[in-house]
């Protein structure tokens, strides 16, 4: 390869050997040579950054004012404001409109039926594709009902109901804002990326405070969590729309209202809509973490049920959320479809043009009329009920008793050689070294801008004392995504190339999306015990993801000219793979990776459930102490790690594109 | 629609019937309680909150369900257990029923000192945390609950990681207890692995009591484990405020925390304009006394044999009338 007879190739090497020297047998030497301060950061010199954020918290919510009203009166009536459409979605699809107050509350009137709403949803599947997609979403729904998910689906879905219109009218004004205003798309797209990266425990506080006790506090984070992608999708589908449609709009004399809304927002649509996309599936993914603030539904089940170790309760709930996501997914999906294709107009009077509003309808009023007198048409009844739940339980009852031994035994191989000799070797890094290194390596990807970012990012997670924790950070997700890399991306190579093989991996990288990682953490502590190989495992299934997509989608996109002039000049199905496919795929592998670090770094959270000992358990004690600064200096410094990966892979991810000639250098 | 029975009778959560009367408040209740409610000093919903273990949502539903008898407009939301501080502190949040003097102490002092939030006594309920282990362990570790045996067979609570000391499981750090110290202090040879959450912590004794392998961990009652799974507390030496401040107190003369943990009273605490706001309903909180007997049956009703909370909660509120209507004095 070429790559190794460039210089810095080499210089870079002996940089790691010594890395490496130094970390193994740095610390003995620096007790004797009084540099102990490059291995342990000394407290007395730790800025006390997270004093200062709580102190700025504390005055912004007690005496901010603008003139007449308070900052936090202003954030109260959004809050107001947001919990009215809410309430309604609420009643209609969970709980029905209640006369007089707690336990001697009548119902005035139910909300509607399980037969109305799957046959609204059977509708919709048939309006937005075909009678497929219908039976597909009436059967997701149908489960609820059979499996008494149902009124827990309902408040979760009337939470994703409310959540997702605001995060996407937001997202698409800022999205429009950022492409009308090149400064404000600067300043903004910092912001967007400590969003998706600073975990959302980080500000539960502040938001507890600002929005009230309550479902609206997990609203307002779920939209916070689930807008960013919005806003980028929007800015750059607006900016791919075709010059020459935007030359119409100025030579018909548009104003900048109509430019954007009637001429690029339609142009885009069909982008947009993958926004849209998105928007929904990050709501779902907030609905464990948005139950722990009052948000109830079936995350709260979900959370409950594994409080009482009750296994088989909280996979049947994790598996009704996935069901929910799957429906809603595919839906959206079809709708995004069905924007970007003309529909002809059915023709016809308004009976045929309306039929299926008009059937819901019908079926609105039968349910209600049929339910006042048989219970059946209101509600599931409970008698029908089935659960899976025993089976769960016994699973993995027999898992534990059973295997216990040889998970013992892979866990201790892992542990010794693998997880430890890591761990060491972090731990030992000096901090000014380490400092060095990840400035030098900007400098290699992305010249001395990069340099000076890593620095000072890496400088931030020094000086705030954060050092160690970070360093354990590193450690896990380091292992983590390793491991999610040499399982993920094989993967996603062989569902490219056999499509059987893509089928079933397909279904189980949906399943592990949206199940929430809580449903499955409990069961890995009870076979693994608590330690880091549990919280490895919960993050390596986690992050598994986008390292299959990826690859899976980096492998089907290479120019199939290519592959057919491989075959032409006779390559075997190794050499096709090896030589054609995965170099080309490189560039996508690497996004990839990208995203297998970003999912890592956002399930640390998670696992200081478990019992870690990095900065997702410093975000995790400062949630439950209330410590706003804590808990945001830990949440800024787990977005730097992130952010500094980030930029790293991008860069060399353009480097590779710019090496197979997928991209012009200058582009 | 309340008298049926919806919930699932097994592992299921009366949450959304909670969510019911919580919307209630909001949606109607304002206009259409006024008449029904007008004897109480403020039909402005009393707000309680909820956590996430059976005991305290049993406690706080009694409590309300009893302000609801008085004809108080009640109101439940779902808050953490440290961070609700903040809204009793401004009166968003109203009352909580359960601040265990083992693990909410500090907090809960920190907020009275503000001024803006009082204590309202105790619950009657008694708080334990201590070193637990599974009725097994005594075989193999003879001389068991004293906690002189322990140091002798540490080894028998060993894994491979922690081989040759015992491996104890400890709460959440956030729960301070002070093992960590209490295991040097009496030189115990245990090695101390936090747990992340309450879940975790009782997975690893799930885990271990299937198998009937070797587990000791951090237990506390009112709890549903010890109805579950046969065990005991370690008797450590009892508790003194000095054993924690003073090394010479205790058994190691030149160390603190060579002693159990505290055990004390779980407490109530509310917003300090809800005596103002309503006096009744505060009398009625201050009056409110549970006992660890009857909690324990009544967690081990929901967590163990699947009744719903809200059941558990009708039934107590049915066997137990002339004992609430004392306390809202009527």
């Amino acid at each position: 390869m070429s790559t190794f007879r460039h210089p810095s190739t080499w210089i870079f090497i002996t940089l790691l050997v010594l890395t490496w020297l130094l970390a193994r047998m740095g610390a003995g030497w620096a007790e004797a040579t009084g540099l102990a301060w490059a291995f342990d950061y000394p407290k007395a010199w730790v800025i006390p950054l997270k004093d200062w954020v709580s102190a700025a918290m504390k005055y912004l919510v007690e005496d901010v004012h603008f003139g007449f009203f308070t900052f936090k009166e202003f954030t109260r009536a959004i809050s107001w404001l947001i919990e009215q459409p809410y309430n309604l979605t609420r009643a209609l699809l969970a709980e029905g409109f209640m006369d007089g107050p707690g336990r001697r509350a009548n119902q005035i009137l139910p909300p509607f039926s399980w037969i109305t709403i799957t046959a609204c949803v059977i509708a919709l599947g048939h309006y937005a594709r075909d009678w497929i997609l219908a039976a597909i979403v009436g059967f997701a729904f149908l489960y609820l009902s059979v499996f008494g998910q149902w009124e827990s689906a309902m408040i979760t879905l009337s939470s994703v109901i409310i959540a997702v219109p605001i995060g996407v009218i937001g997202g698409l004004s800022l999205g429009i804002l950022a492409y009308r205003h090149p400064l404000f798309d600067r300043m903004l797209k910092p912001l967007l990326d400590l969003m998706q990266t600073i975990p959302i425990f980080a500000y539960l506080v502040p938001i507890l405070v600002l929005f009230g006790f309550g479902p609206v506090a997990a609203l307002v984070a779920t939209v916070i969590y689930a807008m960013p992608p919005m806003v980028r999708i929007t800015t750059m589908a607006l900016k791919a729309v075709n010059p020459e449609i935007k030359d119409f709009g100025v030579m018909t004399g548009c104003t900048q209202a109509q430019m954007t809304w009637r001429i690029l927002v339609p142009a885009a649509r069909s982008s947009l809509m993958v926004g849209v996309n998105q928007v929904i599936m990050l709501s779902l993914n907030m609905v464990i973490i948005a139950s722990m603030i009052g948000a109830g539904g079936l995350g709260f089940d979900v959370l409950s049920s594994l409080r009482r170790l009750d296994i088989g309760g909280g996979f049947e709930a994790g598996i009704a959320i996935v069901i929910l996501a799957i429906a809603v997914d595919r839906l959206s999906q079809a709708f995004s479809e069905r924007a970007s294709t003309h529909q002809p107009k059915s023709k016809g009077n308004a009976l045929i043009r309306y039929k299926r509003s008009f059937a819901i309808l019908a079926i609105l009023v039968a349910a209600f009329l049929l339910g006042r007198i048989w219970p059946f048409f209101q509600s599931f009844p409970e008698e029908y009920w089935l659960t899976t739940g025993a089976f769960w339980d016994n699973s993995v009852k027999y898992l534990n008793i059973n295997y216990y031994d040889a998970f013992e035994a892979i866990k201790l191989f892992f542990l010794n050689y693998f997880l430890l000799p890591t761990k060491r070797f972090f731990l030992g890094l000096p901090w000014p070294w380490a400092l060095a290194i990840i400035a030098l390596i900007g400098w290699r990807f992305g010249g001395w801008k990069l340099a000076l970012m890593n620095a000072l990012m890496t400088l931030f997670i020094v000086t705030t004392g954060m050092w160690e924790k970070a360093m354990i950070t590193v450690y896990l997700c380091g292992v983590s995504v390793i491991l999610a890399s040499l399982i993920g991306i094989p993967l996603g190579v062989l569902a490219a190339t056999n499509r059987r093989a893509g089928g079933i991996i397909g279904v189980i990288i949906d399943t592990l999306q949206t199940l929430p990682s809580f449903v499955y953490l409990i069961p890995v502590v009870m076979l693994f015990r608590i330690g880091d190989f549990t919280a490895m495992i919960a993050i390596v299934l986690y992050a598994l993801v986008p390292a299959v997509r990826y690859a899976a989608h980096g492998v089907r996109s290479v120019r199939p000219e290519l592959v057919e002039a491989g075959v032409v000049a006779g390559c075997t199905r190794w050499q096709l793979l090896t030589r054609i496919r995965l170099p080309l795929a490189l560039p996508e592998v690497l996004l990839g990776l990208n995203q297998t670090i970003m999912l890592a770094l956002s399930m640390l959270v998670i696992t200081a459930l478990v019992g870690t000992r990095d900065l997702g358990q410093e975000v995790y004690i400062a949630l439950t102490k209330a410590d706003t600064g804590r808990g945001l200096v830990a949440g800024l410094a787990i977005a730097f790690i992130a952010i500094i990966a980030d930029r790293i892979i991008s860069a060399s991810a353009r480097s590779a594109r710019i090496r197979y000639g997928l991209e012009d250098a200058h582009g | 629609m309340r008298g049926d029975s919806r919930h699932k009778t097994t592992g299921g959560f009366p949450m959304r019937k909670l969510m019911k009367c919580a919307l209630t408040g909001v949606a109607t209740g304002a206009i259409l309680a006024t008449a029904a409610l007008a004897e109480v000093e403020s039909t402005d919903p009393i707000k309680l909150t909820l956590h996430d273990w059976s005991g305290q949502l049993i406690n706080t539903q009694i409590m309300g369900a009893i302000l609801e008898e008085a004809g108080y407009n009640v109101e439940y939301v779902q808050a953490d257990y440290i961070a609700q501080f903040a809204g009793l502190k401004d009166g968003d949040l109203t009352l909580a029923m359960e601040i265990w003097a083992t693990t909410g102490q500090e907090a809960l002092d920190e907020a009275t000192a503000t001024g803006n939030v009082v204590n309202a006594g105790e619950t009657g309920l008694q708080a334990i945390e201590e070193w637990w282990y599974p009725l097994y362990m005594k075989e193999r570790c003879p001389g068991l609950p004293d906690w002189q045996a322990l140091k002798a067979c540490s080894a028998e609570f060993a894994t491979a990681e922690t081989a040759p000391k015992g491996r104890y499981v400890g709460g959440p750090v956030t729960w301070g207890g002070f093992d960590d110290e209490r295991v040097e202090a009496l030189d115990l040879g245990f090695e101390v692995v936090h747990a992340g959450t309450d879940a975790a912590l009782f997975a690893e004794l799930e885990s271990a009591y299937q198998r009937e392998a070797p587990v000791i961990l951090w237990v506390y009652v009112p709890h549903w484990a010890p109805a579950k799974f046969e065990g005991e507390f370690v008797d450590f030496p009892p508790y003194s405020a000095e054993c924690y401040s003073d090394p010479s107190v205790g058994v190691n003369p030149d160390m603190a925390y060579d002693c159990g943990k505290p055990r004390g009273p779980i407490w109530k605490a509310a917003w300090a304009g809800m005596e103002e706001k309503w006096p009744g309903a505060y009398a009625a909180v201050q009056a409110y006394t549970l006992t660890n007997a009857e909690m324990s049956a009544m967690v081990g009703e929901v967590d163990l044999d699947g009744k719903s909370v809200e059941d558990v909660v009708d039934a107590w509120m049915d066997s137990n009338e002339a004992r609430w209507t004392a306390w809202i004095g009527q």
